[in-house]
């Protein structure tokens, strides 16, 4: 079976830095794959690259078998992502937010209404989909935007940090609902993550990301084992960068998770 | 892709703005202060001034096109603004990875600028009568003048958008809009006529497309009114500018995600 994304040296300087080098990736298909890192690691770059919100300098990448680059809107159409950044619309009703995302994947009314039903029996927002966006909590607000992302059902869910700033029963539901999208949807998933517990609980394979490159990958288990028998991923994430996971990133992405977290908070 | 598909995305954009302004009236009403203000307080005094020439019209009707103009353009030049925040919140970002055209995504949005002007229009029709200015209220001409404040709500939020995309901060485009606006409205032919103008003001305006929705607005608007271009012209130049526009900002649109 081929990789649902595969990339090969993918790389992406600003300037004269350079966020994502040379990147390897290879991610099995129906997989729940996260990439770990600190801020300012490269995981929102890369994510934004495999997206095609941002061209790479160098490298390729194939997502659900198209090429980034050469093919951008097949890749479009077969992906759903969810920002990092609250991207639902706060002065819309979740089925406003619903039908504008139906519609600009193209779906006819028909569709639209059973596709829209099925969406909100999922985030489980049926009750309260006529409420304005804004009147909502932040777990609520990251289910609308997985269903939006979902509705289309597509072949691979691109999620940044999807629960940064939620409190641990809204955690907990976000990791019910995107195991239960690979159950029921056979959707590939792969996230960002800087929490160690998410990474460990929900992601099949992790890729540890550092200034830019790929220290290892392996399940978390596989890797635990590497560094010692009573290992957490702590560790591992020490072993291969050298600090840990919340001492770096730039002035600007903390500023960006933080204001994430007030906002959902 | 086919058109249809095309005009489709348009809409969807356009829809969610629709439901925006449907809910937040208060915005509209408090728009319509500053076209009451010019012409109630400015034009009242500057009817007084005999010396400009406005052909078979008084000042006030003169005038009156002009305010609409202008509201358009206060109006949709911060369209921008909105753009941004929508970027700082990852709303922009979602758009952005759909399959929708970029240039479909720009339209809707100038579209829904275009709704909102047609509210400013509104609101200058009831002032301009209140005042007692002689309107045109066959449907034809009404119909070209709103077809003409659409097309100048597009103009202006469409070249508002490209700044947005260029700056990407709210501060920096605060400084730039306030900076363009007053040189768009003054050299034109909003409130008084090109004639007025020495030759390189003239020049200036004619290559300002508010002069040209202008014209379009005095031919049609009001009673006795004159375009001194000729319909045609103007809606073809406007019509050009938008298209500019439109391709300029889907090409700089996806920047915004970056």
């Amino acid at each position: 079976m081929t990789a649902a994304i595969e990339t090969s040296a993918l790389t992406r300087r600003f300037g004269s830095f350079t966020a994502v080098n040379q990147i390897d990736l290879a991610v099995p298909q129906q997989s729940i794959y996260g990439l770990l890192g600190p801020n300012g690691a490269g995981k929102s770059t890369t994510i934004k690259m495999l997206t095609t919100l941002l061209q790479p300098s160098s490298g390729t990448a194939q997502v659900a078998g198209f090429d980034i680059v050469r093919a951008p809107v097949e890749v479009r159409r077969r992906i759903g992502y969810v920002p990092q950044m609250l991207s639902a619309d706060g002065a819309l009703t979740a089925i406003e937010n619903l039908t504008l995302s139906a519609r600009l994947y193209g779906m006819s009314a028909a569709e639209r209404k059973t596709r829209i039903a099925e969406a909100l029996d999922f985030s489980g927002l049926a009750e309260v989909c006529h409420k304005l966006v804004k009147t909502y909590s932040g777990g609520m607000i990251r289910r609308l935007e997985l269903a939006q992302a979902m509705l289309h059902h597509p072949a691979i869910l691109f999620l940044d940090e999807p629960t940064i700033g939620l409190d641990p029963v809204a955690r907990r539901t976000v990791w019910e609902r995107l195991q239960a999208l690979r159950r029921d949807f056979g959707m590939t998933i792969l996230l960002t993550t800087h929490d160690m517990e998410e990474a460990d609980v929900l992601c099949d394979t992790l890729a540890i990301l550092h200034q830019g490159t790929i220290g290892v990958t392996g399940s978390p288990l596989e890797l635990k084992a590497s560094v010692g028998p009573e290992a957490t991923l702590d560790d591992v994430f020490v072993a291969f960068s050298g600090g840990t996971i919340q001492e770096s990133g730039s002035y600007r992405e903390v500023r960006q998770a933080r204001t994430t977290m007030q906002r959902l908070g | 892709m086919t058109m249809m598909r095309f005009l489709m995305e348009s809409a969807a954009v356009s829809m969610a703005e629709l439901h925006k302004i449907a809910r937040d009236p208060t915005e509209m009403f408090s728009r319509a202060i500053q076209p009451v203000l010019w012409l109630v307080i400015f034009g009242q005094v500057f009817s007084r001034v005999r010396d400009i020439p406005t052909g078979d019209v008084t000042y006030l009707a003169f005038m009156t096109p002009g305010i609409l103009a202008q509201s358009v353009l206060f109006s949709a030049i911060f369209y921008g603004i909105a753009v941004i925040w929508e970027r700082d919140l990852g709303i922009v970002q979602k758009l952005l990875v759909s399959p929708a055209h970029r240039s479909a995504l720009v339209l809707g949005k100038a579209l829904s600028a275009g709704l909102r002007g047609l509210v400013q229009a509104v609101i200058v029709y009831l002032v301009a009568w209140l005042l007692d200015i002689h309107l045109r209220w066959e449907i034809i001409p009404i119909l070209e003048v709103l077809l003409a404040v659409i097309l100048g709500s597009c103009i202006f939020s469409t070249f508002s958008l490209i700044i947005a995309c260029i700056v990407k901060t709210r501060e920096r485009f605060m400084g730039i809009g306030q900076v363009l606006t007053m040189p768009l409205f003054f050299a034109s032919n909003a409130i008084y006529p090109l004639e007025m103008m020495p030759d390189w003001l003239k020049l200036v305006a004619r290559l300002n497309p508010l002069s040209y929705l202008v014209d379009a607005l005095r031919g049609a608007m009001i009673l006795g009114g004159h375009s001194t271009h000729g319909l045609f012209l103007d809606f073809g130049i406007m019509v050009a500018v938008f298209l500019l526009m439109l391709v300029v900002a889907a090409k700089l649109y996806p920047g915004l995600a970056r």
